[in-house]
């Protein structure tokens, strides 16, 4: 049981397209042990959050005893899976960090050609949330910096730059917001 | 498969679809690789392979040993290349690939390299490849490094090194533990994340050490911990410090508890939700301490973010089912989310209102719940049904709504699983309520009209023939199953036959027309419906053999063996000359201890029970009984207890005790069970000593024959007692056999036997045996008709005792009496508490019992015990079961 003293853990993480088909999945749990067993757990998920509204807030399922938060932006949707005695809060924290990173990795493109033509970063910021089922980081920017840091040695900084372009972008929203 | 997902897509759509990856191919992107090892490396080339790669991977191709291989040592050259990028790629790539050992050493050096590496991305990152891949021996080279990254400067490199120890730590676990020190300092870091991760690590390093794990919670509660994160694990882990600690911290000091509650007003939701649900989860918690809790959940309900509104629901849930009365306080906001667009929120709000409700807010919520039931998964469905089903149990009175709400789901759409939960529950309600009874079969008959499930078909139409005949006009419910015949499949029409022919047994009037009915049925289609006819025709309808009741009993009368018992006869049956005789088949029951132990008290449910299935455990003792001709003139079997161990666990042989009741005599049936296979036990039998139990003399005892291992017998001793009173005492019992060895080769016995004893525990007959539990559905009804003629009132001081709904069980289990309308749950810190029980006694007397608790005092409580029935000596009887006792 989570609460009998645990760490939280999560059992996976899955990026599906609106057809539920994988973009990108990691799964940290041996609940589902081969492939077919992931991918009937992927099409079970896709088809019961559906009709859903999950766009403008996260939203939250059980089922088969895993508690399971999604979001759908465009053709993409998150899912973050742990289980049914986890604290909700820390996986939608979790859901949020990845959505965040994504958003500012792929520049505020977030489809799926924009996150197939950039898979890399994807997998590298899958990479960098969880590790073995234990949570590394949930907050968006700091995972986009650590996916996106090589740039910072490296003489390419294109990512970086729409980086620190993301970043103003959100001081000026803050400060508008502040002035109101 | 051999193709990837995406090829798929290829003569569909290709414009929609457009994708990096199209068309991509195991065989060429492998023969891409071989890029890698160019001696002029392209890292951005390098690095679109390895994606290639990855996609693969992830879409869940697998790479055979040789390509595993393969690609592996090539990924190792890429070590060559200085780009950032790229290396990134190869990390994931090597985890990915999960080497076997000997692959493991090639790269090892290259990742020592880059763990002492300037680039804090490259040492944080190889930590976790080297720590992911390696095994156990190759640990304490780099023990020196990862226990120096635990302290880095660089929060990323910390945790990378926290983390890794956590997975290790489930392997070589002697290795981390060395690690203490370090863990330590790094859970003083300033740091939010490695904070997190130290926490985690040092309280699994300690976790088997009670003393330190809570020195550490101390520790911690009092400074500051930074991230939420942290504070969780922090809240989990005092939570453990209370749960360990039992109940000496009650009194007075309690600053764990204290911290909890201080937890309530963190600024973060997370910390916030998980102190709530600690405080709820704890064991015994009071009203006061939950309250708290409860409103922090209670101001999450009208949250904005469903995921907030879903933990706080959840968990209010799980706390309606132990302190009904604490979540009452969020009803009206529960209402609200009856209709919440999120359906598992909506189905939370109906079950915790359904478990908190009280009797006028039943319409209410059946009103709500029937908007909403149309636009729900079938599983939700039937966790609703199941709620509505307890609900109406504990208030009867509202049968009516609740029954019209079950029948009306009933005629929509709905699968197996759904449609079985709604007939189970209006079978329930049908056996436990009888003023539903005949509102009931007319909603089952609709519903047969049709219904798709030939099972709950058939099921139904069993239930019909056994109910049917007993209500008030029988007739209205012969066109519903008539139409069966006509219109179903064949199951389904046989079973229809044998309900009409039930009707026409059991209902003379109706016999003539049953007729009429049954021979169009002798031109049915199919054998098995033309044979049911035929039978039922001849048997019921001709003078033939017996008298009318032998023929009804012949038909429908339960078989009087056991199945198990009649499949094992037919199976060593020989096909021969000689017919085979049933009266040859063992009629004693295989005792099933573990199986009664397992459902203590717990009602049959549903279909598969009894009326309609199986004969239940009563009925079958009964018949027991009868079966055996000393018992014969005993007359009605009044009460059989529930089986009382007479033996521990796991002994030589295995004994416990059924009390069946008569008016003027008890009979203990014990049922033995050898367990040992070398052995044979013979002419088994209780011998009792009646010293202690002066009014009871024994007439006889009926030995077991024969007890070979592992298949249960009973063997039986009766007593004679005063006439319908409920007299008691006590038993001590010994076994007493004859054993023989058997040749475990031959499984074949030794002629001579010799004479043991075997002690086993006493057994008490106490006034409840003399009592049978049933419920009326108004008490005070039932009450009132009753008339105060034969009442006795008095009080009793019952003492100090542990609580108010501890002293109401007590009595409760004293008196052995049903309670009524949900009056056995004491609701949490109340000081006075009424309790209604019926039953009858024995002679059958029917007794009403109304039971007014106070608390008198901080512990003492104080009892009124006002008794009504139709015997004013039954009445003392009671006031004299509870002043001895």
């Amino acid at each position: 049981m989570a609460s009998n003293g645990q760490c939280p853990s999560i059992k996976n993480i899955l990026l599906l397209d609106s057809e539920g088909k994988r973009v990108a999945v990691k799964y940290y749990s041996d609940d589902w042990p081969t492939n077919n067993s992931k991918l009937a757990f992927e099409k079970f998920v896709f088809s019961k959050t559906l009709k859903t509204n999950a766009r403008t807030e996260a939203e939250v399922t059980l089922l088969e005893n895993n508690i399971i938060i999604y979001k759908f932006v465009q053709d993409l949707h998150f899912f973050v899976t742990g289980g049914d005695d986890e604290n909700e809060l820390i996986l939608a924290s979790v859901l949020q960090g990845f959505f965040d990173a994504v958003t500012l990795l792929l520049r505020s493109n977030v489809d799926k050609r924009e996150a197939l033509e950039n898979l890399d970063l994807i997998l590298l910021c899958l990479d960098e949330i969880v590790d073995g089922g234990i949570i590394l980081e949930t907050n968006g920017p700091l995972i986009a910096e650590k996916v996106t840091s090589h740039s910072l040695d490296a003489d390419a900084p294109l990512s970086e730059q729409t980086l620190t372009q993301a970043w103003a972008t959100a001081r000026e929203h803050l400060t508008r917001t502040l002035l109101k | 498969m051999a193709q990837p997902l995406v090829k798929k897509d290829d003569d569909r759509d290709d414009e929609a679809d457009y994708s990096p990856f199209l068309g991509i191919e195991k065989g060429a992107v492998l023969q891409e690789a071989r890029v890698f090892n160019d001696p002029q490396l392209d890292a951005r080339r390098c690095s679109q392979v390895i994606t290639k790669l990855l996609y693969l991977l992830n879409q869940g191709e697998s790479f055979t040993k040789v390509e595993a291989t393969e690609v592996f040592f090539a990924v190792t050259k890429l070590f060559q290349s200085r780009d950032l990028g790229l290396r990134r790629m190869v990390y994931l790539m090597i985890k990915e690939l999960s080497p076997c050992a000997d692959e493991v050493i090639i790269v090892t050096s290259s990742l020592m390299k880059d763990m002492n590496s300037k680039t804090d991305m490259y040492r944080a990152n190889a930590i976790r490849v080297l720590c992911r891949i390696t095994d156990g021996t190759l640990l304490t080279q780099i023990e020196r490094y990862l226990k120096q990254a635990i302290v880095d400067k660089n929060p990323v490199v910390a945790s990378a090194a926290l983390v890794s120890g956590i997975h290790i730590l489930q392997t070589n676990p002697e290795i981390v533990k060395r690690w203490s020190n370090e863990v330590q300092e790094a859970v003083q870091s300033r740091a939010a994340l490695v904070q997190f991760h130290a926490l985690a690590l040092l309280h699994q390093i300690r976790q088997n050490d009670r003393l330190a794990v809570s020195k550490l919670v101390t520790s911690l509660t009092r400074g500051s911990v930074r991230s939420p994160l942290a504070q969780c694990l922090l809240i989990r882990y005092t939570s453990q410090v209370i749960r360990e600690a039992g109940n000496n911290t009650q009194a007075g000091d309690r600053p764990f508890f204290d911290f909890l509650e201080s937890c309530l007003r963190h600024k973060s939701e997370m910390v916030i939700f998980e102190a709530a649900k600690a405080i709820t989860e704890l064991n015994g918690v009071t009203s006061r301490e939950l309250t708290p809790a409860i409103t922090v959940l209670q101001l999450f309900l009208s949250s904005s973010k469903p995921v907030l509104r879903f933990a706080a629901v959840r968990t209010l849930n799980k706390v309606a089912m132990t302190h009904p009365m604490a979540v009452t306080n969020c009803n009206i906001d529960m209402e609200s989310l009856i209709s919440d667009q999120n359906r598992s929120i909506a189905t939370l709000a109906i079950t915790t209102l359904l478990k908190t409700g009280n009797e006028s807010s039943v319409e209410r919520l059946m009103k709500q719940i029937t908007n909403f039931m149309s636009d729900i998964a079938d599983e939700f469905k039937i966790v609703v049904v199941e709620a509505i089903r307890s609900l109406c149990l504990k208030f009867p009175l509202k049968y009516r709504s609740l029954m019209n709400f079950l029948s009306s789901i009933l005629r929509e759409e709905g699968g197996f699983e759904y449609k079985k939960a709604i007939v189970d529950s209006i079978v329930i309600l049908i056996r436990d309520i009888p003023d539903a009874k005949e509102s009931g079969l007319l909603h089952l008959c609709e519903f047969i009209e049709d219904c798709e499930f030939t099972y709950l078909s058939t099921q139904i139409l069993h239930f019909l023939g056994v109910e049917g005949p007993k209500t008030s006009d029988p007739s209205k419910y012969i066109r519903y199953i008539y139409n069966r015949v006509h219109l179903e499949n064949a199951t389904v029409r046989a079973s229809a036959v044998s309900t009409l022919a039930g009707f026409g047994a059991a209902v003379d009037a109706l016999k003539p027309r049953i007729f009429v009915l049954l021979r169009r049925c002798l031109f049915d289609s199919d054998d098995e419906v033309r044979d049911r006819a035929t039978l039922y025709l001849n048997t019921l309808g001709g003078d033939g053999l017996g008298t009318e009741n032998d023929r009804k009993d012949f038909l429908f009368g339960s078989l009087d063996v056991p199945l198990v018992n009649l499949e094992t006869s037919l199976k060593n049956y020989e096909p021969s000359e000689e017919a085979f005789d049933i009266n040859s088949v063992p009629k004693e029951v295989k005792s099933q201890p573990l199986a009664e132990k397992k459902a203590p008290g717990k009602k049959p449910t549903g279909l598969g029970a009894p009326p309609s299935g199986p004969p239940s455990t009563a009925d079958s003792y009964e018949r027991l009984l009868l079966s055996i001709p000393e018992f014969a003139n005993f007359g009605k079997l009044f009460k059989s207890s529930a089986p009382v161990e007479l033996t521990e666990a796991e002994t030589e042989y295995a004994v416990n005790v059924v009390k069946h009741i008569f008016d003027r005599h008890i009979v203990f049936q014990y049922n033995c069970t050898n367990t040992i296979p070398e052995q044979l036990l013979e002419d088994v039998n209780v011998i009792v000593d009646a010293s202690e139990a002066e009014e009871f003399s024994e007439l006889f005892s009926k030995p077991l024959r024969s007890l070979p291992y592992d298949s249960p017998g009973q063997t039986f001793v009766a007593f004679e007692k005063p006439e319908g009173l409920p007299t008691t005492g006590k038993f001590s019992n010994t076994l007493k056999f004859i054993v023989k060895e058997v040749d475990p080769t031959t499984g074949e016995a030794e002629d001579d036997g010799v004479e043991d004893e075997y002690q086993l525990e006493d057994l008490e007959v106490v006034s409840a045996d003399y009592i049978v539990k049933v419920g009326v559905s108004n008490f005070r009804n039932a009450w009132e008709s009753m008339g105060p003629d034969c009442e006795r009132v008095d009080e009793y001081g019952l003492g100090a005792r542990e609580s108010l709904a501890e002293a109401v069980n007590t009595v409760i289990n004293l008196l052995g009496l049903q309670p009524c309308e949900g009056t056995e749950a004491v609701p949490p810190n109340s000081r006075s508490h009424t309790c209604l029980l019926s039953g009858v006694f024995i002679g059958n007397v029917k007794v009403l019992v109304r039971l007014s608790f106070g608390l008198d005092g901080p512990k003492d409580v104080a009892m009124k015990l006002s008794v009504r029935s139709d015997d004013e000596t039954v009445s003392d009887a009671i006031h004299e079961i509870v002043a001895s006792g």
